[in-house]
């Protein structure tokens, strides 16, 4: 249980605009193995939380089965955790976010929960716009139940034991862009500047962000044969720009240089500034993303950071237009109707 | 013994059956007929007469056989009859095995070139030449077709007695705000009546008389009032999938919420309703917008409640609130799925793996379906647990008579929560700590501000402070006071219905079969065997059930399904009495009959 009040002051510990420290943000201590790359993932959840000034309180933390699906333990203990059933986290975000639309969102699912079981409720969290964080830990194989292939392990990829994939990947970042997702991002557990920034990024969306976090798998996907290892991925890895993020309420103070910098404003006044490093990659193209997704992919590349960013897509809610209030505070006096509906109802029925 | 029930009237017998009689209407799916069918039914109505309707459909959209039997009873009496006085034979391919099927006496209806009347000699045929009838009284061909179903109203109105000024009204009323319509229909069944009475000599055997059983009564199917228990009930989060019979439900609700959940300043929504994309997304928004503070519910039948169930047992172990309806319907698999069945009794009883038990409520009536709707919501969030509201097509989507709803006065009871202020108060305070003894423990809510009681729900073993945990005793102590909650849900769910005529024998019935079973404790009782009647109205059994079970030398257990699953569960409870539950059964997809109940029940004694 943390404290609602920002910690002790330490004298060295520096704070965020709501008074709290780093350490406010943090969780139960992981169980994954050590060097997982789903550890670092958690890490920067932690750094982006605490840097975005996020109110614990408000956030709610979803998760299905499996190493991914553990991690919402491991960050931000004043938020409320659902760890739910296979495959089934994003139905879960749906009801709780449809309940209280001031929650803050994030849901950790991994490839093997997102793209195999989970896969309808994905595509249908995602078509829906559902006001979330949705990121998939994606290391190419099961690791709680030791190691078999997962629906995004390349094909012709090695399991250690020397077992052969047969069928090809599903990528979770193409799939989310067909369905018409407006925030889409690839990162690397290994470039945790890049994610931080993205999850900054992301934190300010209002509807469906999908991050696919490369993370490999150290004990059963980080062999040589492996294209979801450490080193084949940081090989492989080919940042499209360098980012920065600008909250709402540091836009006054920020300057974003000009010159071959472009930004993205976000509903809240939050930019995104974004300098190419692949050359002609413009992340509010849709088309043009799916394109060089599918072709990088076609070299075995990964192409990481901000693939794609419509910053006006309507989240659920909206769409719904449901009142301001969350639905779950709504007393009786609001919603029941009168003994005088009822007895218009009961006359029509005569 | 002999126990006499609805005997079809004999040609040339005696006696006028005077309100007591059942019609049944045989036309094609996707013609038009129900409107006929449901104005008949209403004009009988309004003449003061009880009728019950029934509709048995195929699973199609247009074009295979369907029936609908409407039964006008002067005793009250609404179940299904196995028996029809009057038939109304519009369908071709059927007519001749609906004549097979006939019972002897019986007047037939019929469209003149089907030219049935050479087929049986025991039976009064009545030729109408509804084509003839139908270009006569409608001056466009192309509406022919719509208006057809009217001639048989006007005729029936005619040859029963009926008032075609009711006819008229029901006309207006089931086609209301539609002025063309309203006419049109209005003339075919005149132009009908008209010609019936100058071409057709009346008839003594059955005839609607002016009565005042039904002032003051609405005619209401159990969907709809499940649909306005949950408005009034207050629900805020709904996720569903479509499946007969149960997307009526929430598809009703959603005309009501139209009207009467929109906030009348900004004009948004105090309801949030989602179509998911199957069951378990659908189970899924249910238990996680209870979780968060939300009143939810789904609608579904017993394929959705299988798909649903991995999500149940996660919500009966994390301690979820959530409001199931089941609309059940005749399985396995797909089943019949047009037809009635009480076929989840252990489904729901017991849905998901691991050890699971659940509160599950039996409405027996439209006020049940209605006032059970309402209290579901208090008890899903009282217990923090999924509630099942278990119905049938025969009470889901039937037309039944009904005395008005009572407006639900009691206010919600929201549970155990804690608000920002208490939780900071709290000494202590853990998730799953039994505070008060009675298995029900406080829980906060997400977004709660304040630091206090934020926690981290999970599927997976935890202990008092929903910390995972795989300790032996930890696990036990949260399985044994779930046990616990469900014991204390034994003095909050409703009590049994009793009907007693001073028995040692006792029979025990559930949800739509009330009816069946009514008429047929009657009978029973006529022919000398009297019946101590408990109708069930929720799980788990409460202390009345107890005193009842203990009681009785014998206990005929009433239930639509092949297997006698809650004779079973009474086994199970109750293993000291097992011998003592004798099950009667009816499972063929058309709703439960007295006549069925009274042989079964006769022969059990002849034994």
């Amino acid at each position: 249980m943390t404290t609602a009040t920002p910690s002790a002051p330490t004298p060295s510990a520096p704070t965020n605009n709501l008074g709290f420290s780093k350490q406010d943000y943090v969780g139960s201590k992981s169980t994954l193995c050590a060097g997982c790359g789903h550890d670092s993932i958690t890490a920067q959840i932690i750094n982006a939380a605490f840097e975005s000034s996020i109110e614990g309180y408000r956030v709610a933390k979803y998760s299905g089965i499996g190493c991914s699906s553990k991690t919402p333990a491991y960050f931000l203990n004043q938020g409320w955790g659902f760890n739910s059933v296979h495959g089934r986290m994003p139905s879960i975000a749906t009801g709780a976010s449809l309940a209280n639309r001031n929650l803050i969102n994030i849901g950790v699912s991994g490839d093997g929960d997102s793209m195999s079981i989970g896969m309808g409720q994905f595509v249908h969290a995602v078509r829906r716009n559902i006001p979330m964080i949705y990121i998939i830990e994606d290391n190419g194989v099961y690791g709680l139940t030791k190691g078999q292939f997962s629906a995004t392990a390349d094909k012709g990829a090695h399991l250690k034991s020397g077992a052969v994939n047969d069928f090809p990947p599903i990528d979770p970042c193409t799939l989310a862009l067909e369905l018409g997702c407006g925030f889409v991002a690839r990162c690397f557990s290994g470039n945790p500047k890049q994610l931080n920034t993205i999850l900054k990024a992301a934190f300010a969306y209002e509807g469906t962000v999908v991050l696919d976090i490369i993370s490999p798998c150290v004990t059963f996907n980080n062999h040589d044969a492996s294209t979801r290892s450490y080193k084949h991925v940081k090989d492989h890895d080919f940042p499209l720009h360098d980012l920065g993020f600008v909250q709402y309420s540091e836009v006054e103070d920020v300057e974003i240089p000009a010159g071959q910098t472009e930004v993205v404003t976000f509903p809240d006044g939050s930019k995104v500034a974004i300098k190419a490093i692949h050359e002609g990659y413009d992340p509010t193209d849709r088309f043009g993303a799916m394109k060089a997704i599918h072709e990088s992919m076609a070299k075995g590349e990964f192409l990481t950071g901000l693939l794609y960013i419509n910053p006006t897509q309507p989240p659920l809610p909206q769409v719904l237009n449901l009142v301001d209030e969350p639905l779950a505070s709504l007393g009786e006096d609001v919603l029941k109707p009168s003994p005088a509906v009822l007895d218009e109802i009961m006359q029509s029925l005569m | 013994m002999t126990a006499s029930l609805a005997a079809p009237a004999k040609p040339g017998g005696a006696k006028t059956r005077i309100n007591d009689f059942s019609i049944q209407v045989a036309t094609v799916n996707g013609s038009g007929s129900q409107t006929a069918n449901t104005v008949l039914l209403r004009a009988i109505f309004q003449m003061g007469v009880l009728v019950s309707g029934k509709n048995l459909f195929p699973s199609n959209i247009a074009g295979l056989p369907t029936w609908f039997t409407i039964r006008a009873s002067a005793e009250g009496y609404v179940a299904r009859k196995a028996s029809n006085e009057m038939l109304i034979l519009m369908n071709p391919e059927t007519a001749k095995e609906d004549i097979a099927k006939a019972d002897a006496g019986a007047l037939v209806i019929y469209d003149e070139p089907l030219q049935l009347d050479k087929l049986r000699n025991d039976l009064s045929f009545i030729p109408v030449p509804f084509q003839k009838l139908v270009t006569a009284s409608c001056p466009e061909p192309k509406l022919h077709k719509l208006v057809k179903n009217m001639i048989y109203v006007g005729v029936a109105s005619r040859l029963l007695g009926v008032d075609m000024e009711e006819a008229k009204k029901a006309i207006a009323k089931q086609l209301k705000g539609k002025a063309k319509a309203i006419e049109l229909n209005q003339n075919a069944a005149m132009a009908a009546y008209d010609w019936a009475m100058e071409n057709l000599p009346d008839q003594d055997q059955v005839k609607v008389v002016r009565d005042n059983k039904t002032q003051g009564l609405i005619i209401v199917d159990g969907n709809e009032a499940c649909a306005l228990g949950a408005l009034f009930a207050g629900v805020t989060v709904v996720g569903w999938y479509p499946i007969t019979p149960a997307s009526s439900l929430v598809e009703t609700f959603i005309e009501y919420a139209e009207e009467y959940r929109k906030d009348p300043k900004t004009g948004k929504s105090t309801v949030a309703i989602v179509q998911m994309e199957d069951e378990l997304a659908s189970a899924g928004v249910v238990l996680s917008a209870g979780w968060a503070g939300a009143r939810s519910m789904t609608s579904t039948a017993g394929p959705g409640i299988s798909l649903m169930s991995e999500f149940i047992g996660l919500g009966y172990y994390v301690e979820a609130p959530g409001v199931f309806f089941n609309v059940g319907r005749t399985g396995p698999s797909t089943g019949l799925p047009t037809r009635t069945q009480q076929s989840d009794v252990e489904l729901c009883a017991k849905c998901s793996h691991g050890d699971t038990q659940h509160i599950n409520l039996y409405p027996g009536t439209m006020e049940e379906c209605f006032q059970f709707s309402y209290d579901a919501f208090d008890l899903a969030e009282r217990f923090q647990t999924p509630i099942f509201v278990v119905t049938d097509l025969d009470l889901g989507m039937q037309n039944w008579s009904s005395k008005p709803f009572a407006y639900p006065a009691k206010p919600y009871d929201r549970g155990k929560v804690l608000n920002q202020q208490q939780l900071a108060e709290a000494k202590d305070w853990g998730r799953y700590k039994d505070v008060d003894g009675d298995g029900i423990c406080y829980r906060s809510l997400p977004g709660t501000p304040g630091g206090k009681g934020s926690y981290f729900t999970r599927g997976s073993g935890h202990n008092e402070y929903a910390q995972y945990s795989e300790k032996p005793e930890d696990y036990v102590a949260v399985v044994d006071r779930l046990k616990r909650k469900y014991e204390t849900a034994k003095t909050h769910v409703p009590t049994p219905v009793f009907r007693t005529l001073g028995s040692a024998k006792g029979v025990l019935a559930f949800g739509s079969s009330d009816p069946a079973m009514i008429e047929a404790q009657d009978a029973l009782a006529a022919a000398g065997l009297k019946t101590d009647y408990l109708r069930l109205r929720a799980l788990p059994f409460t202390a009345e059930v107890d005193a009842f079970v203990k009681g009785k030398q014998v206990i005929y257990v009433v239930e639509q399904n092949r297997d006698g699953q809650m004779a079973n569960l009474f086994r199970e409870t109750y293993p000291e009495y097992a011998t003592k539950f004798k099950s009667v059964l009816h499972y063929d997809g058309h709703a439960i009959d007295a006549k069925c109940i009274v042989d079964q029940i006769t022969a059990f004694e002849q034994k």
